[in-house]
């Protein structure tokens, strides 16, 4: 066990974990924040997305000694209009069924957002098919960020 | 008060079921989140005789008996409340009723519990009376304050009005509303007069925006001080137990706790899921394989086709299916096979406990609390009323969750009563162990016979070789017939086409591998197999998809209905498609619900690339159109993911998938566009949750054929290892 | 944390940095490579460079030495991350990696969608499974293994512009020293390993090229 001092959202948090401990179970069981969702632990569901120095990764992949000082950002701490715009339009638009999935599914449509404000279809395959919903709100995924892309024009 | 209390009257539990108070709302401590959507298991300490509580800021919180898994109950239930209490939408919330078999069992099971999509049907009179009475009892409690006649007030969106100018909301009344005597049947709204129900755009899901932010609380959540989480060394094999452990090694890692026998394995106590993983993995344990299913799925498909040559016992039969096939035209034999299949929900099994001794508090994603419940009480030694077991968000479930042994509950008061009281404890299983341990769709085939003579279908016969899910359990008893589970022919016994010469029969096997319902059940293969061979049959007959089946639906008016307007959404007859583009069309009745989809798909290098499904759906009164759409496109992704990819082969009894690397899922790249309709009808309301899954299968197999491939006779289609 | 100026770094350097490339598994379990014994077998040793000594002619040699470091070449450590379309493949059976990722700039994955960086760090990581490494990233499409004989893989890499401009010395030091390369004899749990050892294929890649660096025909 070692301490690490992870910035989280903005603030520090001292996690006392095996330095091979996923980043997912740091964020989950020592720093209490849940949104962020286990889903497979082997990089295919997309659950854990979070945003480490403003980009998107599956914090089941990072050990927390990999962290450092980057800034992570889970689905508590998204802000800026990109997140608000995505998450306002999951709303609209009735995504989530089980809901499981969405925090997920949101961190990775804001980053396809500040990419690329204008995705088509293929961008959101691209950008989205690593995110895997059981409940298959894929329709309502899709419509949402066409939907938040084009509140974002103005 | 148990399930199995005799001493319950009839009179009792009638009075019970029709009740509800009105109680004073008592925040929960964590902010506004919970209300919208995400129950703090910290606080449910609002009274349990209750279907209905009013807060202060005249929020209307409706207490759903039916666990919310995304199907949505919560906005159902809500929906109805609020439609006779002429409520605001945005004053509604919803949130889980506690377990109480007397005050929320499932009218139409007699428990309280979720499953066979019966959640809005069930509910529908139900909730609407609670609605109404809770107004009436508001109008009663106006009346009196005001000094005004009862029949001069009016209720709309949530506010009491006098023509005097008095108004109130609902908070500011409670208190006196739930003095006032409650109706004995309640006058319900006659449906020109909905507001609600049936409506497009005034009802929006109650859980959206918790689920968008990260709020929403699911069992695995949850944490508490001094919690343990606790994951179980599971065999290797369905059948074997542990002969012997050493966990001497596990005692290196740190936040490691102590490590027990417990039946379904060694359980493994940790201060957090990654410390416990860590320690798994270091215990050492001799399994004892001597009772073990060790037949792979090979071995279980020649001994299953070896069956089919033979009759099984009969299920449903008229005219003379032999007399049909020795009489000529021409024979078609198909055999389509069925692997088994996991239901693999976002969130993997799990469960938490507080046992303190006398008591024990439970939260989890219960689909059948009152089973759950009382073999909690039974394994722990405590009576059934210590064990609060109290229903949270699951994420998913698709049936995993409503266990007909309830063998989670189990495991979970086992690991509990193994270490010891005092500690709460969560119970996580890994995705590993969710695909590993069983309890999947069962594995099966259907020999499919017909004859076409003349240009008419003159004979059918279906032998279903497979597993039953009930045998074994509490349901055997209540729920088959004649020693057979009808879950493994429902829908191949009663198809909605008139042939003279029918026969319907099933081998029902044991296999040592635990199988469960899956959503949508035995429609999950007999509306692949009816469905794939009827669309064989009429084109040999040289009839179409649509018009074929029309003319073979005698007295079925709500599957022509489905049809015809899945045939007129899609257009049918006129429409023209891209070279290398072609359509098929399903239509299956389950659960009460009727629906036909037709698809429209190319294919591609290794196998269909569905672009379009029409869907068209008719069940009963829609409550939540919105709702009922979502489940279609969820149904169909569900559906159309798992005949495509999807399979859990065992090598030597052996689970050989673990993670969703080698059980594809459907991704959103693979999703079809969607467009659904919901029939008008004037029925009771029947379930949604379900239905969609059953006709997307055998559509893709019936477009396949229109280009030229046979239809897939062994699903997985593609499976998973390719894209 | 590293991340982004591994991505700066991958896309800078471009396709001089895609030598002999990865495995691009996403996450596979230990079962996927022991229930693919072929590709376990196949994965073994290799022949020492020293050891075709004895084949006196020349061209026969290189071809020859050529042949025995196409095991690694054509091991699926390497070809998986050399495709010939857009998709990488994973795992020894070599399937289309999960989920879709395609190329895009500097071979880095889709600039608004995934990147291998979304799953992909420094190092493999064991307990998800994801294999890693500085360089993650694909060959650019010149340098495309997949479906092509070891032949055309030996004049392909030959080629100055279709290996990133690199003369013979330039490519000696990539297949002997290249990290990434590397990493195909160190992929992580669960994955077979490319043949023998960086070294050995480093010393059969520079006694192919000092014996005239002929190809096999086809």
């Amino acid at each position: 066990m070692a301490n690490f001092t992870l910035k989280l959202n903005g603030k520090p948090h001292v996690v006392d974990v095996d330095p091979n401990t996923p980043l997912l179970w740091a964020i989950r069981d020592n720093a209490g924040l849940t949104g962020t969702k286990y889903g497979c632990g082997v990089a295919q569901c997309g659950a854990c997305t979070v945003f480490l120095d403003g980009m998107p990764v599956r914090s089941c992949t990072l050990p927390v000694s990999a962290i450092g000082s980057s800034d992570v950002t889970t689905i508590e701490g998204l802000s800026g209009k990109e997140g608000k715009a995505v998450q306002d339009a999951w709303v609209a638009h009735d995504v989530p069924q089980c809901g499981y999935c969405q925090s997920g599914q949101i961190m990775s449509a804001a980053a396809l957002l500040q990419n690329n404000p204008t995705p088509n279809d293929r961008d959101i395959d691209l950008a989205m098919n690593g995110n895997i919903c059981r409940c298959a709100t894929y329709v309502r995924i899709r419509a949402a960020i066409h939907s938040a892309a084009k509140s974002l024009e103005g | 008060m148990t399930v199995h209390d005799s001493g319950l009257s009839r009179r009792t539990l009638l009075k019970a079921g029709a009740a509800f108070a009105i109680g004073v709302y008592i925040a929960p401590n964590n902010g506004p989140a919970r209300a919208q959507a995400a129950p703090d298991p910290k606080a449910v300490n609002i009274a349990p005789n209750t279907f209905l509580v009013i807060g202060a800021d005249d929020t209307v919180t409706v207490l759903s008996k039916h666990i919310e898994m995304g199907q949505g109950p919560f906005t159902g239930m809500a929906t109805l409340v609020a439609e006779e209490l002429d409520a605001d939408w945005a004053q509604m919330r919803a949130d889980h009723a506690p377990s109480n078999v007397v005050l929320y069992k499932n009218l139409a099971f007699g428990a309280q519990g979720t499953g066979g999509s019966t959640a809005i049907a069930n509910s529908f009179i139900q909730m609407r009376q609670v609605g109404a009475a809770a107004r009436q009892m508001f109008v009663a409690a106006a009346a009196a304050e005001w000094g005004v006649p009862a029949s001069e007030i009016t209720v709309e969106k949530g506010v009491i009005r006098h023509p005097s100018g008095k108004q109130s909301g609902f908070g500011a009344l409670a208190a006196k509303a739930m003095a006032q005597p409650m109706p004995a049947e309640p006058k319900l709204k006659d449906p020109s007069q909905f507001k609600f129900i049936g409506k497009e755009g005034v009802v929006k899901r109650l859980d959206s925006a918790a689920k968008s932010n990260g709020a929403a609380v699911y069992t695995m959540d949850i944490h508490e001080p001094d919690m343990l989480t606790v994951l179980i060394a599971r065999p290797p094999k369905f059948g074997a137990t542990v002969a012997s452990f050493d966990a001497s090694a596990a005692k290196s890692v740190q936040g490691f706790v102590d490590a027990k026998q417990v039946p379904s394995g060694v359980a493994v106590y940790a201060t957090g899921f990654w410390p416990a993983r860590t320690a798994r993995d270091l215990i050492k344990i001799t399994w004892d394989e001597s009772k073990a299913e060790k037949r792979g799925t090979g071995q279980l498909l020649n001994e299953f086709r070896a069956l089919s040559r033979q009759p099984g016992r009969m299920v449903k039969q008229q005219g003379d299916v032999d007399a049909a096939i020795a009489k000529g035209g021409k024979l078609i034999e198909a055999e389509f096979v069925f692997p088994y299949l996991a239901h693999a929900p976002m969130e993997p099994i799990n469960a938490f406990i507080h046992w303190k001794g006398d008591t024990a508090s439970s939260h989890f994603g219960s689909q059948f609390p009152t089973p759950d419940q009382a073999i909690m009480a039974q394994i722990l030694g405590i009576g059934v009323d210590k064990v609060a077991l109290k229903t949270i968000l699951a994420g998913g479930s698709f049936g995993r969750r409503a266990q007909q042994t309830s063998h989670v509950a189990a495991e979970l008061a086992h690991v509990a009563k193994a270490f010891g009281p005092g500690r709460p404890m969560k119970l996580v299983w890994t995705r590993e162990d969710d695909m590993r341990a069983g309890y999947y769709r069962p594995f099966g085939i259907h020999r499919m016979r017909g004859v076409v003579r003349d240009g008419r279908i003159e004979a059918w016969s279906d032998t279903i070789v497979g597993q039953s899910i009930m045998k074994g359990s509490a349901f055997e008893a209540v729920l088959m017939k004649d020693g057979l589970d009808p879950t493994a022919y429902e829908g191949s016994n009663d198809i909605p086409y008139d042939i003279a010469n029918f026969r319907c029969d099933l081998h029902q096997v044991d296999v040592g591998v635990p199988v469960l319902w899956w959503r949508s059940v035995g429609h999950t293969h007999t509306g692949y197999a009816v469905e794939s061979f009827i669309d064989e049959l009429l084109a040999a007959a040289g009839k179409d998809a649509v018009e074929g089946r029309l003319e073979m639906m005698k007295d079925k008016p709500r599957h022509a209905g489905v049809l015809r307007a899945v045939a007129e959404l899609s257009d049918w007859k006129n429409a023209k498609l891209e070279p290398g583009r072609a359509r098929g069309v399903a239509v299956v009745e389950s659960f009460n619900s009727f629906v036909a989809q037709v698809v429209e798909l190319s294919m591609v290098d290794d196998g269909p690339r569905v672009h379009k499904v029409w869907c068209a759906v008719d069940c009963g009164v829609a409550v939540n159109p919105d709702i009922i759409r979502a489940q279609m496109e969820g149904g169909i992704g569900f559906g159309l993911g798992h005949i495509l990819y999807a399979d859990v082969p065992l090598d030597d009894g052996h689970p050989v998938p673990g993670n969703f690397d080698t059980y594809r899922s459907l991704r959103i790249n693979e999703m079809p566009e969607v467009e659904v309709t919901v029939v008008k009808s004037s029925e009771k309301p029947t379930g949604v949750g379900e239905p969609g899954v059953p006709p997307i299968g055998p559509a893709v197999a019936n477009a396949m054929a229109k280009l030229g491939h046979v239809r897939p006779r062994q699903l997985p289609i593609v499976g998973s290892a390719s894209a | 944390m590293r991340l982004l100026r591994n991505a700066a770094v991958a896309l800078a350097i471009g396709a001089l940095t895609a030598g002999v490339l990865a495995y691009a598994g996403g996450a596979r379990n230990a079962a996927d490579a022991a229930s693919d014994p072929a590709g376990a077998a196949a994965a073994a040793t290799l022949r020492s460079a020293t050891s075709f000594a004895s084949v006196t002619d020349k061209n026969a040699r290189a071809v020859a030495l050529f042949e025995e470091a196409g095991k690694v070449i054509q091991s699926p450590r390497c070809l998986n991350c050399h495709p010939a379309g857009e998709r990488p493949t994973q795992t020894d059976r070599m399937t289309p990696h999960q989920p879709l990722v395609v190329r895009g700039e500097g071979g880095m994955g889709a600039a608004s969608g995934l990147v291998c960086t979304t799953c992909h760090h420094d190092a493999n990581f064991d307990a998800s499974g994801t294999p890693g490494n500085p360089k993650w990233s694909l060959a650019p499409v010149e340098m495309a293994w997949q479906g092509k004989s070891l032949g055309q893989i030996c004049e392909q890499i030959k080629d100055k512009s279709r290996n990133g401009g690199r003369d013979l010395a330039a490519l000696v030091e990539h297949m002997a020293s290249d990290d990434l390369v590397g990493w195909a004899w160190n992929p992580g749990k669960g994955r077979t390993p490319a043949p023998g050892t960086q070294k050995e294929f480093g010393d059969l890649f520079k006694a192919w090229a000092e014996a005239g660096a002929a190809c096999p025909k086809g």
